[in-house]
């Protein structure tokens, strides 16, 4: 059963999307997908180990050719399995980035950097060089792929598929092989990839932090079937999702610098429906941030507290109660004018605090995530 | 003591000479034919795979002798190769150069397919899958990529394949016998002179074949890159 709350796309949008329809069977999984994923910006495939999201990237790559089921990209069919047809995967106009970096070891970066543009006939839409900025990776191109760092063979790997000019990007988990400090050394390229190209890139990723920060769109699956998609912010803010993922509960905000406090060192970020101070931002004023708030970081209080440290106090009204992941807790989701936030509160503070929907309440924020340190 | 002047004689260094070039061709034919086979045994899900490699290893641990009737017998007026040879008008294959040949090719097999097929198996489907992310097809992504990540391979292979040809006997008796510039190799003229009494020579083409074996060998346990990682 599917509970996703986006409409079924209409027959005209086709052309613009990816329609994917799997069904993989093997020993103890299954994937059954039924999808109609935007065909731009950057569609996360959330879900834990083993729900199906590697091998649903696979089936789009062609590289899983058990997979019965239908695929098209923007009105071009890839795969008909009731039609027989099935283009394979080298001529597919896509680009594929592993896990694993998975540079050719007998090449140096620069002869794995044209090893499939070589190969791509017609009009490059992405310049080599571009690939190479992008990526910073322009002071490497005559090293072995054995002398570089974690980081920096991914950023040529990346480099390697976005060479080919790829009209969908699969990226597997990029940073799951990478320490923390690497993985922050690549998500700023991630980011401008994001930013600058226009290529539908679909991630899959377990890691919400990742999602949070590069997603336009979800998916989140469990056990091969998708559990919820739709928008990164309304899908996140939803309360219905099956209580793995509640957890990790908590939501993504869009915010605007709005003022600079030289005294105190801190910044004001404004959004629709109020506003958060944080540490004080390099950014200048007027600069965009996603803005992650967990839902074990928001606590729940019937009159505006005094007296408390917590500096981000909202006004907000219940909107939906929800059980967590643990029967001790309880979730809440809060309409804070425009913005939704979820809290994650005691089931005994539940019933002490007598919430109800439609109820108004302050939601004290005592941390918010910056997404982008 | 006698006048001793150890020395190879002309049909030594005939011997030693169609040695070196048997070993040559089998290791060539053995490199085209035994790569589809290590191809296949490597990757694929078939229930063939252990038969194919079951009969692929025979070699290593059947008597050549063995090997070498079941061939003559099969080669010979009445066996199903020796009528086909026979049908195609290039008579029979048994005491002939080009019957030693395929009686190599048999006998060597398994010393050329395992490095590569180990090589290939280590290698794996990721960077076949990489390369054909990057639009190449399947030939070019074998002759790319698969091949030179598997040179180690090819070189044991070669190696391995080129030395256990030299040292056959058993073989080459059956199936060749001891034509001179025909058949007959080092390992067979070596027998000659000790049944000849002929020691002195003898010990001269072995001691050739012993630090040949074991020159070969350095070489080999002397890379890098082994195989037997």
């Amino acid at each position: 059963m599917e509970m996703s709350g986006v409409p079924q796309a209409m027959s005209q949008a086709a052309a613009s999307t990816v329609e994917a329809r799997f069904r993989v069977q093997w020993p103890g999984f299954v994937l059954d997908v039924d999808l109609n994923l935007p065909g731009r910006g950057v569609t996360a495939l959330f879900g834990h180990s083993g729900s199906g999201k590697t091998t649903l990237l696979r089936c789009i790559a062609g590289l899983e050719r058990q997979g019965q089921g239908r695929l098209s990209f923007k009105g071009e069919v890839w795969q008909d399995s009731a039609r027989h047809t099935f283009v394979p995967t080298h001529r597919r106009p896509l680009g594929y980035v592993f896990q694993e970096a998975s540079l050719f070891p007998h090449l140096s970066v620069h002869q794995n950097l044209i090893y499939g543009r070589k190969r791509v006939g017609g009009a490059h839409r992405v310049s080599l060089e571009q690939a190479i900025d992008l990526l910073g990776i322009g002071h490497l191109l005559e090293r072995m792929p054995d002398r570089l760092s974690g980081g920096e063979r991914q950023r040529v790997a990346i480099a390697r598929a976005l060479a080919t000019s790829p009209r969908l990007l699969l990226m597997d988990e990029p940073l799951a092989a990478l320490d923390l400090k690497r993985k922050g050394e690549i998500l700023p390229y991630l980011e401008r990839l994001h930013d600058e190209l226009e290529i539908p890139v679909f991630y899959v990723s377990h890691s919400p932090d990742e999602v949070a920060r590069l997603a336009d769109y979800v998916v989140l699956l469990s056990e091969g079937r998708v559990v919820a998609e739709g928008g990164l912010q309304e899908t996140l803010a939803r309360l219905d999702l099956p209580t793995a993922f509640s957890e990790d509960a908590g939501v993504v905000i869009e915010a605007v610098i709005a003022s600079h406090d030289e005294n105190y060192h801190l910044s004001r970020l404004d959004f629709p429906g109020g506003n958060v101070v944080v540490a004080q931002r390099r950014e200048p004023i007027g600069h965009r941030l996603r803005l992650r708030i967990h839902a074990r970081d928001v606590s729940i209080a019937l009159e505006r507290a005094t007296g408390t440290s917590i500096a981000n106090l909202l006004p907000a009204t219940v909107v939906e109660i929800a059980d967590a992941d643990t029967p001790a807790h309880v979730l809440i989701q809060l309409a804070a004018a425009d913005t939704t936030i979820i809290a994650r509160i005691t089931r005994r503070s539940l019933d002490q605090l007598g919430l109800r929907r439609g109820m108004p309440v302050w939601a004290q924020i005592k941390a918010v995530a910056l997404l982008g340190d | 003591m006698a006048e001793f002047h150890p020395a190879l004689t002309q049909a030594d260094w005939s011997a030693v000479w169609l040695t070196f070039k048997l070993a040559s061709v089998v290791t060539v034919i053995l490199l085209l034919v035994g790569t589809p086979i290590a191809w296949w045994l490597a990757r694929t899900r078939s229930k063939w795979k252990g038969p194919v490699g079951a009969l692929v290893a025979l070699p290593l641990v059947l008597p050549p002798t063995v090997l070498g009737f079941y061939l003559l017998v099969a080669m010979g007026p009445h066996g199903p190769v020796g009528q086909f040879t026979q049908w195609l008008g290039i008579g029979l294959l048994p005491f002939t150069f080009a019957g030693l040949v395929v009686g190599s090719v048999f006998y060597s097999m398994p010393f050329v397919v395992q490095p590569i097929q180990n090589a290939f198996e280590a290698i794996g489907e990721r960077p076949l899958e990489v390369a054909a992310t990057l639009r190449a097809n399947p030939w070019d992504r074998f002759f790319t990529v698969m091949l030179p990540l598997a040179k180690p391979g090819f070189i044991t292979a070669a190696i391995l394949g080129f030395a256990h040809t030299v040292g056959e006997f058993g073989v080459v008796l059956m199936i060749g016998g001891n034509i001179p510039e025909q058949t007959r190799v080092v390992s067979v003229a070596i027998y000659d002179h000790v049944e000849a009494l002929e020691y002195a020579e003898a010990h001269l083409l072995s001691a050739g074949m012993l630090i040949f074996s074991f020159l070969v060998l350095l070489a080999l346990y002397s890379r890098k890159t082994s195989v037997w990682r």
